[in-house]
């Protein structure tokens, strides 16, 4: 067994100098994955799967790219074919829960959410968008050929690139969220197969999509944007994020114990780094366990790091995968968490939202903005994409915080067209510390054409969430460096200033119910119809035409075989 | 004596060889023989609604032994109505049984779904068939057969005589399936096709099939429905169709190499085991039902011909260096700012395109200029400007 782990590790080593070797004329590609674990005070336990790509390389530049190494042909082939220069996309499954389970590292709304910056170059950026919807839902598995211009809209004020880059004319800019879609296993088995080892080694072999799935919020994202090579910052290079958050339910999977760990959450153990991975670590997120009373860890790892996120300063258990120690002699690692997390911090900016009125012909959408800073106010930016089919009513739009009347110092209202685009309805409003700002705003259904109806139409229609940006005071310093010395969950939002973080938040979808019509009733109708117009028709028509003739009742029985009898005598008949 | 013997012998050696012979042409002609090099299959799922479980675990279950037997998802349209793996009332997410007491989740880790939920539609459907799709729509939509492809058609759902409904709004009619077919023999896209459909009433859509090369098999005949086979208690609904469960059953004891034929295929689920009886359609079909392999329609058995060419390759293409001594004179990048609060309260609304000026404005217009130049006339205009 020495000699055979000898002989690997030098393979191994042999492969790498060779491969170095060969890469050495072409731009450089490196990826990094990690898994951050952090317990909840609720019991469950959140884990997010970071898998990060970079490669220096231009898209943009007349001879087409031809070798891909670990950055996936398929999504190479989509940035340099439709000009993109930043794409999100999300596929979601489940609602983040921010007061019970605070901040997510990576904020992303329940189904499915696209967005998309184009280089200043392309002229027909409709006409791309389109095709290059179609493209992904062919690459993703999933229905993301229904985004259309009913669902797009172009935000003037939020979504600005989170990559490099001078322009922000958001005519470039592309937005469309599909509430509805669903996420299962063959969302994930293409997002699996873009990752240089599969899931064969590394990280990705916990991913089984039975015990993802069996949990209270998935989602699974794939982010492309340039960024930085280094600290200068004089030449960018493509950086490709495919992130996977998941919430373990403590009583779905834990079966109520507070005990996890990564064969519980996932059913598998690690074995080993992904080998073509230069970092490979596992972080858990002890900052409230300094002294391992609330919950302890083992294997026990002297590794320890401190990091600044979601403006907070934590501390990280770290797990190096890339270090053969770390494997133990039983080979495999298996994490194992045993107690509770203590109770968190209400987190900063919270949201809601909801339907109120009666009937089906008007309503309300109620959206409410929790600032629960004691003191510092800041200024929050509301994103609202509603479909054509519920008319907004915007003079009826009020903002309220703490019951006075709340003068938002920007809007955007772009109304819709039916059947052509939606509302957007864009707000920068101050939230006063410590309170709740309440958005209102009436609405009218509106009766849909008889083939625009879904095949279920009494489910209901979906409205996308509601996005709130915004820019929150933080407790320390953040650091706005961008070097990449910083673990990956920490640097997605770049931090422009040291006093406040970027973060979004996402409210519920909603589902409306519209005035569905009784199907039947063609049928109905055609049958009345049809009954009517024969009697009625029928009837004057027989009256008409119908001429009567008297006819001889025929005899009886009786008098019948009298008759014969009569004429076998020859007498006439009765 | 003896030269009869040896006569024997030599009589029976040279009948020997001749046997080996026959038989060694006989399988090389049988590997020849069926003249497809690539094989489809498009497996639709019609129906919506959880209590139509069976229908999805009918389609993904054929769907897993063709995958077993060799077919790559890149070949496999698979279109599903609506997701049971991962619906809220789906006990076990992300798994979808075939038999009760949960053994064999045909589901699995690595499934690819082209078409799903509101998109199977029977327009969708015979685009699919006949090739008429949008310029976008991807690769993996798309049936990509040629004249030399075996396609199998797998459809399941709730049917009647001579229709199949299609999630609860449509029908597609056994009349426009056959016209399909047709279309796609005059386009050459398929070399052999077998067609099987397990819903009620099953041999109705089969009825009016014209096109040669087509071999079709139903679960039931007209007048007859198609019954499902056995309920989950933990899952709370019928789980998989008669025919197809044993059609599954059937199909598990077949590996890439095996010899069953077509024969026994249509001997799959007898009356009783099925309560319906099942049929099947062979009069359109050129070769013999009986030469023909399962793994010629449900699997990939490539034929690899030998040549002894050489084929010249070009030279790879070298990447270009991009040039490095440019960057002293490049400027700094930033990173956006996420949330400029002063720029955006001071943004300029957004330049509207001009459009030229509505009807009404239009009409208002030229109906004033008409007044004009009929009270003052043209000549008189060099007074008023």
């Amino acid at each position: 067994a020495m000699a055979e782990q000898k002989f690997r590790v030098r393979a191994r080593a042999l492969v790498c100098v060779f491969v170095c070797v060969v890469m050495c004329g072409c731009g450089r590609d490196d990826f990094q994955e990690e898994l951050v674990i952090r317990p909840l005070h609720s019991g469950d336990i959140y884990t997010s799967f970071q898998f990060r790509t970079l490669w220096e390389t231009d898209f943009t530049r007349e001879n087409k790219v031809s070798h891909y190494r670990l950055f996936p042909k398929s999504l190479g082939q989509v940035i340099s074919k439709f000009s993109v220069r930043e794409l999100h996309i999300s596929f979601t499954q489940g609602y983040w829960r921010t007061m019970q389970w605070g901040q997510p590292y990576l904020p992303s709304p329940p189904g499915a959410e696209l967005w998309v910056w184009f280089q200043d170059s392309l002229t027909d950026v409709d006409g791309t968008w389109k095709e290059l919807t179609n493209v992904l839902s062919g690459i993703f598995c999933a229905s993301l050929n229904f985004i259309d211009s009913t669902n797009t809209v172009q935000p003037s004020a939020s979504f600005k690139p989170l990559g490099i880059g001078n322009v922000t004319d958001h005519r470039f800019l592309r937005y469309a969220t599909l509430p509805r879609e669903i996420v299962c296993t063959e969302n994930l088995t293409p997002w699996k197969k873009l990752l240089p080892c599969g899931s064969k080694a590394g990280l990705a072999v916990l991913l089984k999509s039975e015990k993802l799935f069996h949990s209270s919020f998935h989602s699974q994202a794939v982010h492309i944007r340039p960024v930085c090579k280094d600290d200068q910052c004089k030449t960018t290079s493509w950086e490709l994020r495919q992130t996977l958050n998941v919430v373990f339910d403590l009583h779905n999977s834990g079966q109520g114990k507070n005990e996890w760990s990564l064969f519980k959450m996932f059913s598998r153990t690690l074995t080993e780094a992904c080998p073509v991975a230069s970092s490979s670590k596992i972080y858990i997120d002890i900052t409230d366990n300094s002294q391992g009373e609330q919950f302890e860890l083992s294997p026990a790892t002297p590794l320890l790091s401190q990091a600044v996120v979601l403006g907070d300063r934590r501390t990280f258990s770290v797990y190096d995968l890339t270090q053969q120690i770390t494997f133990g002699t039983m080979r495999s690692l298996n994490l194992l968490i045993r107690g509770k997390s203590s109770d968190m911090l209400r987190p900063l900016l919270h949201a809601e939202r909801y339907v109120a009125g009666y009937g089906l012909q008007t309503g309300e959408i109620h959206t409410l903005m929790y600032n629960n800073h004691p003191y510092r106010s800041f200024p929050v930016l509301l994103l609202d994409s509603v479909p054509w089919y519920l008319r907004l009513y915007i003079h009826t739009l009020t903002v309220t915080s703490k019951g006075k009347d709340n003068k938002p110092s920007y809007i955007h209202y772009q109304p819709s067209k039916d059947r052509v685009r939606p509302h957007l309805l864009e707000m920068l409003v101050q939230l006063p510390p410590n309170s709740v700002t309440e958005v209102t705003l009436q609405f009218e259904r509106a009766l849909l054409k008889w083939t625009e109806y879904t095949p279920d139409p009494n489910h209901g229609f979906y409205v996308g969430s509601s996005v709130i940006s915004s820019l929150v005071p933080s407790i320390v310093a953040m650091d706005t460096n961008n070097s990449r010395e910083r673990p990956l969950f920490s640097s997605f939002f770049p931090s422009k200033e040291e006093s406040s973080y970027f973060v979004r938040v996402y409210t519920e979808p909603l589902l409306v119910n519209l005035p569905t019509p009784d199907f039947s009733m063609p049928y109905n109708v055609i049958c009345l119809t049809c009954t009517v117009v024969a009697v009625g028709y029928g009837s004057l028509y027989n009256l008409l035409t119908r001429s009567f003739q008297i006819e001889e009742p025929s005899p009886g029985l009786a008098k019948r075989i009298a008759n014969i009898i009569r004429k076998m005598r020859g007498v006439p008949p009765l | 004596y003896v030269r009869g013997i040896f006569k024997n012998l030599h009589g029976w050696f040279i009948n020997c060889l001749r046997y080996l012979f026959c038989c060694f042409q006989d399988r090389a002609g049988q590997f020849f023989s069926s003249g497809h090099t690539n094989n489809w299959a498009v497996l639709v799922c019609t129906s919506r609604f959880w209590f139509n479980y069976r229908h999805v675990a009918n389609t993904l279950s054929v769907y897993r032994s063709v995958k077993r037997l060799g077919i790559p998802d890149s070949h496999i349209v698979l279109m599903l109505a609506d997701d049971m793996a991962c619906n809220h009332r789906n006990p076990k997410p992300a798994t979808v049984f075939s038999h009760k007491n949960m053994e064999l989740n045909v589901y699995g880790d690595d499934v690819e779904v082209d078409y799903r939920g509101y998109e199977v539609t029977v327009e969708n459907f015979l685009r699919i068939l006949t090739g008429r799709l949008p310029p976008s729509t991807p690769r993996s939509k798309r049936l990509l057969s040629d004249d030399r492809s075996n396609i199998l058609i797998y459809l399941t759902g709730h049917g009647g005589n001579g229709f199949l409904k299609f999630q609860d709004s449509e029908e597609i009619s056994n009349v426009e399936l056959a016209d399909a077919f047709e279309q796609m023999w005059q386009k050459r896209r398929y070399n052999e096709l077998l067609f099987i459909i397990d819903t009620c009433q099953g041999a109705s859509m089969y009825e009016r099939f014209y096109s040669p090369n087509l071999m079709a098999l139903a679960s039931s005949q007209v007048g007859e429905d198609s019954l499902s086979h056995q309920p989950d208690l933990a899952i709370g609904v019928h789980l998989m169709d008669r025919y197809t469960f044993y059609l599954l059953e059937f199909l598990e004891d077949i590996h890439p190499a095996s010899k069953t034929n077509m024969n026994d295929l249509f001997k799959v689920c007898p009356k009783s085991q099925c309560v319906s009886t099942p049929g099947h359609r062979t009069d359109l079909f050129l070769r013999d039902p009986g030469s023909v392999l399962i793994t010629d329609f449900f699997g990939s058995v490539r034929k690899v011909e030998l040549t002894m060419e050489t084929i010249n390759l070009t030279d790879p293409i070298e990447q270009l260096e991009s040039a490095e001594s440019g960057e002293l004179q490049k400027e700094m990048h930033t990173y956006a700012d996420q949330l400029p609060v002063s720029e955006i309260i001071h943004q300029k609304p957004k330049q509207k395109d001009w459009h030229p000026p509505d009807g009404f404005i239009l009409g208002l217009w030229t109906l004033i200029l008409l007044v004009f130049f009929q009270t003052y006339g043209v000549k008189h205009l060099k007074h008023i400007f």
